[in-house]
C-alpha cells in the first residue's frame, strides 16, 4: 500500500514554483542550527542561509583546534559521476591522475577550461571503481555534460539530495567512535568508507578544510537530523560545538588552503581577462600530471610553462607585527605595486601574522626579497597606515601531527 | 529678424538633450516641436481621465546617467525605479520567471533544465564582457575610418586598442556577437526552448528581423548595456511614465533659458547656398538660425525636410536605402483592476516585471514570417508591463496602466496602407493573446489606445514607426550610422546637424546621440564642452 499520496502534476508544479518565496533555502540541518544560532549572523552560501557565526566566532575557532567542531557543508555543490568510463572521463577533465585514485580514496584536485584557466578546485571522492562524487564551490553541470560527450558516464547534480557535515578537531575521531561508527579508526587521511546509519548508509572520509584531525560525513537528506543528533549526543563529553564559517575560514587559512572566488577568480565568472589564472599561478601546479595523457587545458598549460607566460604566483606571506593585512596591496621596495593579499589573519596556532597573496611574477617567484604590505587599519574612524615587511613562506602555515596520525589520537 | 544660435527640429529626448547642452554652453536655442506637447517617443499622456500612458517607449535603462547628472534631471523630477524581473508564460499553463535574486533565478531555470540553470552564469559573463567593450563607445563620436584627421586616427587607435585588449577568444566572440543571430548565440549556452525564447526577445525588439536572422545578437546587447544606477542590464520605470524623462529635460532646458515652441511643425529646412539658415514652418513662417539640428530620423530629415537637389547623390541613395523598417506597434490599456494570470501565484513579483507569451523560438520566428508576408503577426510577440504596480502616479489606486509592445506589425498591410479595420484586427490579436492567459481580461479594460506603424509615424514622426530610427544591424552601427562618411552628426549641408537615434550609438531612450551631437557642434563653434561629463569609467 502506498502511504504517500501521489501529488497531481499541477500541485507538484505549484510547489516547485513557490521557491521564489524563500530566497535563502534551509539546509537539512537547519532546525538544529537555528536552535543554536545565538548571533543570528547569516550569509548567503550558494542560495542557502548559512551561519557566519553561531555564538562567538573566536570561541568557535578554538572549538576546532581544541575539541570537535561541527560545520554544515550541505550547500557545497555535489555531482554524482558514474559509469564504466567515469575514471577516464574524470582523468580527462581534472588535473590529477584519477587512475591513481583508488576506490575508497579522496583527492583534492582542480579543473581548467581549454585555455588552461582554472574553473574551480574541489574534492573528488572515489566511492567505487565506477562511481565518484565531485564537490566544488561553483556549479559546472553544462561543462561536465559537454565534456562527457563520448564517454560512458552519467552526471547528476545531487547538491540537494545529499547533506554534508564537517566534523573537525582533535576529538573528532573520539566523537565518531563513541557514536558507534565501528571501524572509523581505520580511516587514514584521504580515506573514505561507508557506514550504516539509521537504516541507511553514510559516507565518512578523513578529510577537511582545517588542517586538523577531521572528517566529512555525507548523508541522504532524510537522515540528516538523526546523524546530527547522533554526533551531538556522542560528542557531548568531547566538547563538540557547532560552528559558522568565520571560524572555519580562519582554520583553513592557517592550513594554507585557498577558496575559489576569494583567493582567485574562477574562469567561469571572470569578466576581466587579466583575472584568469592557470593552476601554476594559484599554487595548484603540483596537481598537474603531464604524463597522464590529455586533459582539459593541458596544451595551454604546457605552452605557458615552456614559453614562460605564467604571470602570477600565489604565495604564503608572514607579515611583521600583528595587524591582519586583509586585502592589502603588496609592494616591492615599499614603492612598486606587485600584488594583493586575498586573506590574512593573526594565527593563534602559529602566533604569527599570516596571509595569502597573489603577486605578479617574478615577485614571489624568483624575487622574494624586500616585499612589503601596506595595511590600512581603521581605528576609531581613522586609517592607521602601516608599511610592514612581508616574507614569503611555505604553506601550510601550521602543520599538526594529529591531522595524519595513525591511529588517530583519542582525546 | 532674430536669428537663433541653434534651432532643434523635434522635441524628442535626443533633441532636448542636445538643446540642453547647447543652451548651457551659452547658445540661444529654440526647439520646434510639431505636436502640442514635447517628448517625441518618450511621453506620458493622459488619454483617459486619471490614467497616464507611456504610450510609446515604456521602460528605461539606456538613458545615460552622465546626462541625467549634467542636466540636473533629478532636480526636475526624474526618478527611475528598477523593476522586479518578469516571465514567459508557457502554453501548458506554467511560466518561466526571471528573478533578480541570483539563486532564485537559477532554481527557476532548474525547473525546466538543471543544465541550463547552471549555464546562465557563463552566458551572463560573456554578455557582460561584450557590454563592457561597447559601453565606453556610447559617449564618443565614432571615428571616420577613411579620415586622416588626427582626431579620427586617435579615435580609431582607441577602438583598435580596446579591441586588441581582448583575448583571441574574446575577439572572435565579439566579431561573431556583432553579426550572428540571437538564436545561434543562445544555442551555444542553452538547450531549453522556453529559456532561449526568454532571452531572445531582447534580440528582436524594435527590429524587422526574426530571432534566426543574423545581426540580432547585437540587438540583445543593445538592450543589456544600459543600467539603473550602476546595475548594468537592469531596466526600470520612469516614475510618472516615460514622459517624465522629456518633461525633466524640457524643464531643465527652460531653466537654463531655452525656448520651446510646440505646435510648430517644420515644413522644410531653409537652405541658402548650400548652408542651413533656419526652418520654415508648415504655416509658412520662417525662423532663422545660425545652425539647425534635426532630431528627426535620417530619412525624414533628408528626404522630407531638405530638398533633394541640395544633397549629393550617393548620400541620398544611402539615406534612401537606410533600413528603418516598421516592425512593431503598441497597445496601451487602462484597466479598472489588476489582471489575474491563473498560471502566476498572486504574490509573484512577475506582476511587477515584464511579461511575455511567446514560449518558443519557432513561434517567435513564425511571428516574423507573418511580417515578411506583409501581415501583422497572427500570434504576436508581446512585451507587456504594468508600471502602475510600482508607480502610484500613473493611475488611481487599484487601477492600472498596461503597456503592450507588439511585434510584428508591417509598415503596410498586404501592400496597402493601414486602415482602421486593420488597426482593430491588430489590436484584437493582442487582446486575444492576453485573454487566453488572463480570463476576464477584456472586462477590465477601461480604455485602449492602439498604435500601428501608421499612428506612430503620423504622431511621433518616426519613419514607418521604427522605434530605433533605423535598425541596429552591424552595417548601420558605429561609423556606418546612419551612412558612411556622415557618422559624426554633421550632414552634407553646412550648418545642418543630426542628433536623433539614427546616429551613433542608436536607438532607445539613451540620450547619447543628442549629447554627442552637441559635443560636435560645440567643437565646430570652438566652444567649451566642460559642462559635459565624459562617460563614466568602466573598470
Amino acid at each position: 500500500m502506498n502511504h504517500h499520496p501521489t501529488m497531481n502534476p499541477t500541485t507538484a508544479r505549484t510547489a516547485a514554483q513557490s521557491h521564489f518565496r524563500t530566497l535563502r533555502l534551509d539546509t537539512p540541518f537547519q532546525p538544529r542550527i537555528d536552535a543554536l544560532a545565538r548571533t543570528q549572523d547569516w550569509y548567503n552560501w550558494a542560495g542557502y542561509r548559512a551561519p557566519h557565526s553561531l555564538w562567538d566566532e573566536e570561541l568557535e575557532y578554538f572549538a576546532i583546534r581544541s575539541q570537535a567542531a561541527l560545520f554544515d557543508i550541505s550547500p557545497m555543490t555535489k555531482y554524482r559521476i558514474e559509469g564504466p568510463d567515469a575514471e577516464a572521463f574524470l582523468n580527462r577533465v581534472t588535473l590529477r591522475d584519477v587512475t591513481k585514485l583508488k576506490p575508497g580514496r579522496v583527492h583534492y584536485t582542480a579543473w581548467c577550461d581549454d585555455e588552461g584557466f582554472v574553473l574551480d578546485d574541489g574534492t573528488l571522492f572515489r566511492l567505487s571503481p565506477t562511481r565518484f562524487r565531485l564537490c566544488s564551490q561553483e556549479r559546472h553541470l553544462p561543462w561536465l555534460l559537454d565534456s562527457a560527450i563520448g564517454f560512458g558516464v552519467s552526471i547528476e547534480e545531487e547538491t540537494e539530495a545529499v547533506a554534508g557535515l564537517a566534523l573537525q578537531g582533535p576529538t573528532s575521531f573520539a566523537v565518531l567512535r563513541d557514536a558507534g561508527f565501528a571501524g572509523v579508526e581505520k580511516l587514514k587521511i584521504f580515506d573514505l568508507a561507508e557506514f550504516p546509519h539509521d537504516g541507511d548508509t553514510i559516507t565518512i572520509s578523513r578529510t577537511g578544510f582545517t588542517g586538523d584531525l577531521g572528517y566529512e560525513l555525507f548523508v541522504p537528506t532524510e537522515k540528516a537530523l538523526s546523524l546530527w543528533d547522533r554526533l551531538m549526543t556522542a560528542g557531548e563529553l568531547r566538547g563538540i560545538r557547532a560552528i559558522g564559517y568565520t571560524a572555519l575560514n580562519r582554520a583553513r587559512l592557517e592550513a594554507g588552503l585557498i577558496v575559489a572566488n576569494a583567493d582567485f577568480t574562477t574562469a567561469g565568472h571572470a569578466i576581466r581577462a587579466d583575472r584568469l589564472r592557470m593552476p601554476d599561478e594559484i599554487g595548484l601546479g603540483f596537481m598537474i600530471d603531464v604524463e597522464k595523457g590529455h586533459f582539459n587545458g593541458r596544451r595551454a598549460i604546457l605552452e605557458a610553462r615552456t614559453k614562460r607566460k605564467l604571470r602570477h604566483v600565489l604565495v604564503g606571506l608572514e607579515i611583521e607585527g600583528n595587524i591582519p593585512a586583509e586585502h592589502a596591496i603588496v609592494y616591492h621596495k615599499r614603492s612598486q605595486e606587485v600584488g594583493l593579499v586575498s586573506a590574512a589573519m593573526w594565527s593563534p596556532m602559529a602566533k604569527r601574522n599570516i596571509a595569502i597573496a597573489s603577486l605578479a611574477r617574478p615577485f614571489g617567484d624568483t624575487m622574494v626579497e624586500d616585499l612589503w604590505v601596506e595595511i590600512y587599519a581603521m581605528r576609531e574612524l581613522q586609517y592607521q597606515k602601516l608599511m610592514k615587511r612581508a616574507k614569503v613562506v611555505q604553506r601550510p602555515f601550521i602543520k599538526l601531527d594529529r591531522r595524519t596520525a595513525n591511529p588517530p589520537a583519542d582525546f | 529678424m532674430k536669428a537663433w544660435d541653434a534651432i532643434v527640429i523635434g522635441g524628442g529626448h535626443n533633441g532636448l538633450v542636445n538643446a540642453c547642452y547647447l543652451q548651457r554652453a551659452g547658445l540661444d536655442v529654440l526647439v520646434v516641436e510639431k505636436n502640442d506637447w514635447v517628448g517625441g517617443a518618450a511621453t506620458s499622456r493622459e488619454l483617459t481621465p486619471g490614467f497616464l500612458y507611456s504610450n510609446c517607449s515604456y521602460v528605461c535603462s539606456l538613458f545615460r546617467p552622465e546626462i541625467m547628472r549634467d542636466l540636473e534631471l533629478p532636480r526636475f523630477g526624474l526618478q527611475v525605479i528598477s523593476y522586479e524581473g518578469g516571465a514567459v508564460f508557457t502554453r501548458d499553463g506554467d511560466y518561466l520567471a526571471n528573478y533578480r535574486d541570483h539563486d532564485a533565478h537559477r532554481r527557476e531555470f532548474a525547473r525546466f533544465s538543471k543544465r541550463d540553470a547552471e549555464a546562465y552564469d557563463r552566458y551572463a559573463r560573456d554578455v557582460t564582457r561584450q557590454c563592457r567593450f561597447i559601453q565606453p563607445l556610447l559617449m564618443r563620436t565614432a571615428p571616420d575610418p577613411t579620415s586622416l584627421r588626427p582626431r579620427d586616427i586617435g579615435e580609431l587607435l582607441y577602438l583598435g586598442k580596446k579591441f586588441a585588449g581582448l583575448s583571441a577568444e574574446e575577439m572572435a566572440l565579439t566579431l561573431r556577437f556583432w553579426t550572428m543571430s540571437i538564436s545561434d548565440f543562445l544555442d551555444e549556452y542553452f538547450e531549453t526552448d522556453v529559456i532561449k525564447a526568454n532571452f531572445a526577445l531582447s534580440g528582436i525588439i524594435g527590429t524587422a528581423l526574426g530571432p534566426m536572422s543574423p545581426g540580432t545578437a547585437y540587438v540583445l546587447l543593445h538592450h543589456y548595456m544600459g543600467e539603473v544606477d550602476g546595475s548594468v542590464g537592469a531596466w526600470g520605470y520612469a516614475r510618472g511614465g516615460m514622459g517624465a524623462v522629456t518633461k525633466a529635460l524640457a524643464a531643465s532646458f527652460k531653466a537654463s533659458g531655452g525656448t520651446i515652441r510646440t505646435g510648430a511643425e517644420v515644413d522644410h529646412v531653409l537652405v541658402k547656398r548650400g548652408k542651413a539658415k533656419g526652418v520654415v514652418l508648415a504655416g509658412g513662417e520662417e525662423i532663422y538660425g545660425k545652425l539647425v539640428v534635426s532630431n528627426a530620423d535620417v530619412k525624414r530629415t533628408f528626404l522630407k525636410l531638405v530638398e533633394e537637389k541640395e544633397l549629393p547623390d550617393i548620400f541620398l541613395r544611402r539615406v534612401r536605402n537606410f533600413k528603418i523598417r516598421g516592425s512593431s506597434g503598441k497597445v496601451n490599456i487602462a484597466l479598472d483592476s489588476l489582471p489575474e494570470f491563473p498560471a502566476l501565484p498572486k504574490d509573484s513579483p512577475v506582476y511587477r516585471g515584464d511579461m511575455h507569451f511567446t514560449d518558443s523560438m519557432e513561434r517567435m520566428e513564425r511571428a516574423y514570417d507573418d511580417w515578411k508576408a506583409g501581415r501583422w503577426s497572427a500570434d504576436p510577440f508581446l512585451d507587456m508591463v504594468i508600471p502602475t504596480t510600482l508607480d502610484p502616479t500613473m493611475a488611481p489606486p487599484g487601477k492600472h496602466f498596461m503597456s503592450c509592445f507588439v511585434q510584428y506589425a508591417p509598415p503596410k498591410v498586404n501592400g496597402h496602407d493601414w486602415t482602421d479595420a486593420d488597426r482593430d484586427g491588430f489590436a484584437e490579436s493582442v487582446i486575444a493573446q492576453i485573454a487566453e492567459y488572463s480570463p476576464g481580461f477584456r472586462d477590465r479594460i477601461v480604455h485602449m489606445e492602439v498604435r500601428t506603424p501608421r499612428e506612430i509615424e503620423a504622431e511621433v514622426g518616426l519613419t514607418e514607426g521604427n522605434i530605433f530610427q533605423g535598425e541596429l544591424t552591424f552595417d548601420q552601427l558605429l561609423f556606418n550610422r546612419p551612412v558612411p562618411g556622415y557618422a559624426q552628426y554633421r550632414s552634407p549641408l553646412s550648418g545642418l546637424y543630426m542628433c536623433g537615434s539614427s546616429t551613433h550609438p542608436g536607438g532607445g531612450v539613451m540620450g547619447a546621440p543628442g549629447r554627442n551631437a552637441a559635443a560636435e557642434i560645440l567643437r565646430d563653434l570652438a566652444k567649451s564642452t566642460s559642462h559635459m561629463s565624459p562617460a563614466h569609467d568602466v573598470i
